[in-house]
């Protein structure tokens, strides 16, 4: 990628860690959130593989419950954030017309801490008893009275994670503000660009409250204060408030790119303009402010107080209003379109379809009655997956197809990249759906064990999940020969037959210093 | 429109802050598990941050002199970047705030039973438990013993309220010297706000002394000391920083670095201080006034 000549190991190493490049430093996320993404994505396939029948099957039920709980952290915090972050890194200065970001050092910076953030949880192994084992929410007391000492690992290494992420906030931030082509007013930047910069504010904004229930976890833990223990006038349920009012969040500022993304490919590929794009905008920054009121929904059953439960409800509701005008303007952006079938558009369409699915299973769960039933079942798990695995990552996955050839100068096969899709989209039907249905006949989340009724389902879920774990491995080769053998036709400067955008007129692959000069408005 | 734009050479900083940040959390996790080389490692991971904050500022400050700090977009983004950081600040403390805001509303009243149809946790958990802020007497006294008294609103705390405000004022005065190129003016401005730092700092430390001495108020006395000390302890700690960036200000006075026109590391510590100042203003009317 681009034209930096390093030769010999220590010159390569040299290369990446010291680099200030926006694309090189895209990349490393990329690459990070690929790593992490098998990482963590082993750790799902085990869970699945213990439940493939009842009983204990393969591992102790700690050892369950510390994959559930990595799983967890390592997929949200460790893949998909740093992926989505790879995006913005490379994406945003080339859809602006800036030669890089606003604090090139600082950006480096931002991702060097996560390996080393990482590494503190994954090998806090070595500290006795184990990894963490409460669930990636890590709720007190599991984690304060009862975690192990790998929990101060977990919290040092959420504490290196946030320094990580609000660095990077600030860095989009200050880059959208002060680097854009003189020409681009707010209003003309790319939607991708717009939902990046909704989503930094919302980091800057919950991360600091991640951060400060860490250390009250930390002093609960180790120098006798009582935030969360009712005996010294704290409370558990506090530090529910507190991660969720974190925590709800923090699930839109990953699926916030994600949409930005969608709305990126949808028009491409149905050759049209974005349906409503103002609208889109507003949407987003709707679903970001309404993401700050809505927290109680997670806490239903916590015995809070009537008239809370309601307004929670309400305001938990209200978000499908936004989500809703999103989901119409992209069917809008197809209609009457002359939509072809490449596969980012494929995974476009499936995020569509798939989305909606995992947001209506989402408005179940907001009605307060209904939550009493659904609460800590397989419901619940099947919900967040299918917005975040055929979601999110779908989402990630389009990004992935979509600008690729502009990274790396290269087509990669569109057969490989069909067959990743259907199985993608099959195994990841395969595996969730049946979980609705476990969870409405009441199988517990995070228990690995269940009741003998619910086996044929399980046993369903679990070959969906290896389907769609192996399937994952076409991709790897996908990128594997895209990126590294450096195989494939190379790409047109455009890439896809109707693009419109400022990262479309550099040449394919983009040199390393691109709009060195500001670029000129494109012209209609 | 056709100027070249600037592009930062590669930097050795960031790594090198990495391995400073985790040598330190490594440090900070080990001592508390009571191994012998976690304070190694923690001063280790300290020393490698501070090398690297000199390194990396040293070399921003000579970009900056020699011209980089005077293109728009540059000090467009420091600014936007300084002002968004103080957001984050924001947010933590008022996380801290809203803890106790949610104790001293929600949880007080709850377990003592003042809450109509929740009285149940009250009889079932802790029946002696009564209502009362400061909490002297914990719900279970056992684990959690309550502070004996709190410290005094109108002494100490007021006079440091009168310290902090003053030094709001003494570095606007320094910042008037800036903007006239007075140095005697902004080098004693600044020099008065630092000592002011310091001195309010040295009246914390006493005030925390006497809270474990005599008043048997302590981190581990129950919500009022927890919340007490994690409040004043993060803002004792950010007004810490401040004087240190006051301090670096002070010597970028002295060596002649600001014009009239150009000061904005001067600016971005100012906001950072008064940003400390109204923080201890809150504080100092919900942790120890009301």
């Amino acid at each position: 990628m681009g034209e930096v000549v390093a030769k010999g190991f220590r010159a390569k190493v040299t290369r990446w860690v010291t680099t200030t490049n926006h694309k090189d430093i895209g990349t490393l996320y990329l690459v990070f959130a690929l790593v992490m993404f098998f990482v963590a994505g082993l750790m799902a396939l085990l869970i699945r593989a213990e439940l493939f029948q009842p009983g204990t099957m393969f591992m102790h039920p700690n050892f369950y419950n510390q994959m559930v709980t990595l799983h967890g952290l390592v997929m949200i915090f460790g893949a998909v954030m740093p992926a989505l972050a790879g995006f913005a890194n490379w994406q945003i200065p080339l859809m602006i017309g800036a030669a890089d970001m606003a604090f090139p050092r600082m950006n480096n910076w931002s991702f060097w801490i996560l390996p080393f953030a990482f590494g503190l949880l994954l090998f806090s192994n070595f500290a006795e008893g184990g990894w963490p084992n409460f669930g990636w929410t890590f709720y007190a007391p599991l984690s304060s009275t009862y975690g192990p000492p790998s929990t101060d690992y977990m919290i040092l290494s959420i504490h290196l994670m946030g320094i990580s992420s609000i660095m990077a906030s600030i860095n989009i931030i200050a880059t959208i503000m002060t680097m854009r082509a003189k020409w681009m007013e707010y209003m003309d930047m790319p939607i991708f660009v717009w939902s990046w910069f909704i989503t930094a504010f919302l980091l800057i904004a919950i991360m600091p409250v991640l951060a400060v229930t860490v250390t009250m976890l930390l002093f609960d833990r180790h120098f006798g204060t009582s935030f969360f223990n009712a005996a010294g006038g704290g409370d558990p349920v506090l530090f529910q408030h507190l991660f969720w009012f974190f925590g709800h969040p923090e699930v839109y500022v990953l699926v916030m790119p994600a949409f930005g993304i969608i709305s990126e490919v949808v028009p491409t590929f149905a050759r049209k303009a974005l349906y409503g794009a103002k609208f889109m905008i507003y949407a987003i920054a709707c679903i970001a402010i309404l993401s700050f009121i809505v927290w109680v929904h997670h806490m239903f059953t916590t015995g809070v107080m009537a008239w809370v439960k309601i307004f929670f409800m309400i305001t938990t509701i209200v978000v499908a209003v936004p989500t809703g005008i999103k989901i119409f303007n992209w069917v809008g952006t197809l209609w009457k379109g002359a939509i072809s079938f490449e596969p980012p558009m494929l995974f476009a369409l499936s995020f569509i379809v798939l989305f909606t699915i995992g947001g209506f299973t989402g408005l179940m769960l907001g009605v307060v009655v209904a939550d009493y039933q659904y609460q800590d079942t397989y419901f619940v798990v099947a919900h967040f997956h299918h917005t975040i695995v055929s979601g999110v990552y779908f989402a990630i996955l389009t990004g992935v197809y979509y600008w690729l050839p502009k990274w790396s100068g290269r087509y990669y096969s569109f057969k490989l990249a069909n067959w990743h899709f259907w199985l993608s989209t099959i195994s990841v039907n395969l595996t969730f759906f049946p979980m609705y249905f476990l969870g409405l006949t009441g199988m517990p989340r995070r228990i690995p064990d269940y009741n003998i009724q619910f086996t044929d389902l399980n046993m369903l879920a679990t070959v969906g999940a290896m389907i769609f774990g192996i399937s994952q491995l076409i991709f790897l080769w996908i990128i594997i020969e895209n990126v590294f053998l450096k195989r494939g036709k190379p790409a047109t400067a455009a890439v896809w037959e109707a693009t419109k955008g400022l990262e479309w007129t550099v040449p394919s692959p983009a040199p390393h210093h691109t709009f060195m000069t500001e670029p000129s408005p494109i012209k209609e | 429109m056709s100027k070249q734009a600037h592009i930062t050479p590669p930097s050795y900083w960031p790594i090198i802050g990495s391995f400073g940040l985790f040598f330190l959390a490594f440090g900070i996790i080990n001592v508390l598990h009571q191994s012998e080389w976690g304070s190694y490692s923690l001063a280790l991971g300290l020393v490698i941050l501070l090398l690297m904050l000199f390194g990396w500022f040293k070399e921003v400050i000579a970009e900056n002199r020699a011209g980089l700090g005077k293109e728009p977009e540059v000090e467009g983004a420091f600014k936007w970047g300084m002002i968004w950081f103080i957001f984050s600040e924001v947010m933590f403390f008022a996380t801290v705030f809203a803890a106790l805001f949610y104790i001293r509303i929600f949880i007080i009243p709850w377990l003592s039973g003042a809450y109509a149809g929740q009285e149940i946790t009250h009889y079932v958990l802790w029946p002696h438990f009564q209502m009362q802020w400061p909490l002297f007497n914990t719900p279970d006294p056992s684990i959690f013993l309550g502070p004996i008294k709190t410290i005094p609103t109108w002494e100490v705390p007021a006079l440091n309220t009168l310290i902090l405000l003053t030094s709001g004022l003494t570095i606007t005065v320094a910042h008037w010297g800036i903007i006239r190129q007075d140095r005697k003016m902004a080098l004693t401005g600044q020099g008065l706000t630092i000592m002011l730092g310091i001195i309010f700092l040295f009246l914390q430390a006493h005030e925390y002394i006497e809270a474990y001495h005599e008043l048997d108020l302590k981190l581990n006395s129950g919500v009022y000391g927890n919340t007490f000390f994690m409040l004043t302890g993060l803002h004792g700690f950010h007004v810490a920083l401040g004087t240190v960036m006051l301090i670096c200000i002070w010597w970028r006075i002295y060596f002649n670095h600001f014009s009239a026109q150009y000061h904005f590391a001067f600016e971005a510590v100012a906001w950072y201080w008064h940003f400390v100042d109204v923080v201890w203003l809150i504080l100092f009317v919900f942790v120890y006034w009301i």
